[in-house]
């Protein structure tokens, strides 16, 4: 039987890229439906009335939901190559605790750094670098957090690195210089074609979220 | 090779009851040490550096933390009885969004019945009862949440029930008047001996919020 496979999703966001990623990992034709997140389909309603969010994977008409939960729903059907979370339960375990912390801490320390100012934009430049320097030692010498190979948590992260510029810009630092291995990490993971087909220009994104802030300023 | 499993957890902590049922269900001896929040012990430190928080077993000398990660790691490592989670991938991506949901809602609204006030607490109420309506409309006419078997979204909320005098009493509300169905499916999660084992008295958690309560709006 045909697998029919859809992708609703916004090509900014790092959680629909995780989803893209781990369908190019493991070679899956999908339609993608581009959503606008301010007219939002009725499919993509239907499909995720809870939450109303993207990513949402359907699998011949069955939505799955949550960027982290589809990935391992994709890693589990299509376990034929690419395995994403590793076999041992223990090293499973440690995968999820590292992709539930770049789901926990990541995106509310960005949140901060764009809308603060002074003292509190401090505040949370410091916060948004002590979450890379942890990052960066649990990495540690590895070619990949996964290990020797490209696995769940680098998929969990990597999609990030395609709004750096933009978290550089608006937090006044730079990863390079704070954080060289994390910037070597991401090169690394940027040779991998799934990953550099899906990942869009760190310009680009910077473009959309400069447009984004003017519009919610009032700007 | 014997196994050691200890379990560093806060008598009242509806996260550490998860783990609590879940090594029940599955007959697994262990250790139980009580944590002070206020004076956290170096052990709890050491194995979640990162969080702080509870519960973490700790299993062979090795940490696993995050009660959904933990519940879902004794699941796959002693698998040879009571699975909580489905073998089915479609399945199990859906018991993970509503373990998902309820930690993504639960817990926050929850709080916020019993430490705010005035329009903040009527906001709270509102939205408290409509997750409970959600879930209540989730869970159908099935047994469990798991349908046929107590499983994994069975786990994951449950001990919000030992919690349920609290947040109706702070909350001004009756859960059985607005959601019967939901207190008919706790009294038959009661039944289980691991779940009726591990839940503490609605009455001490009363108790215990009581305190918070008071520490929180000094009254």
């Amino acid at each position: 039987m045909a697998e029919k496979v859809v992708l609703l999703d916004f090509w900014a966001s790092m959680f629909g890229m995780r989803v893209r990623v781990a369908l190019a990992e493991k070679g899956i034709k999908y339609e993608y439906r581009e959503e606008d997140l301010k007219n939002k389909s009725d499919l993509l309603l239907q499909m995720n009335p809870i939450h109303k969010k993207i990513p949402v994977l359907i699998h011949n008409g069955k939505p799955i939901c949550e960027s982290l939960i589809i990935v391992q729903y994709i890693d589990e059907v299509w376990n034929d190559k690419s395995p994403l979370l590793p076999s041992d339960p223990y090293k499973r375990a440690q995968a999820r605790f590292w992709a539930d912390f770049v789901d926990k801490k990541v995106v509310d320390a960005w949140i901060k750094l764009r809308s603060t100012k002074g003292e509190e934009h401090e505040a949370a430049k410091k916060q948004f670098l002590e979450i890379l320097k942890t990052l960066e030692e649990e990495l540690g010498e590895k070619p990949y957090f996964g290990g020797e190979t490209f696995g769940f948590v680098d998929v969990a992260f990597v999609t990030f690195y395609s709004w750096f510029y933009t978290f550089e810009t608006f937090g006044e630092f730079s990863t390079e210089a704070e954080h060289p291995k994390i910037i070597a990490w991401a090169k690394r993971c940027m040779q991998k074609e799934s990953v550099a087909k899906t990942l869009p220009d760190q310009q680009k994104v910077y473009e959309y979220v400069l447009g984004v802030t003017k519009r919610s300023l009032g700007e």
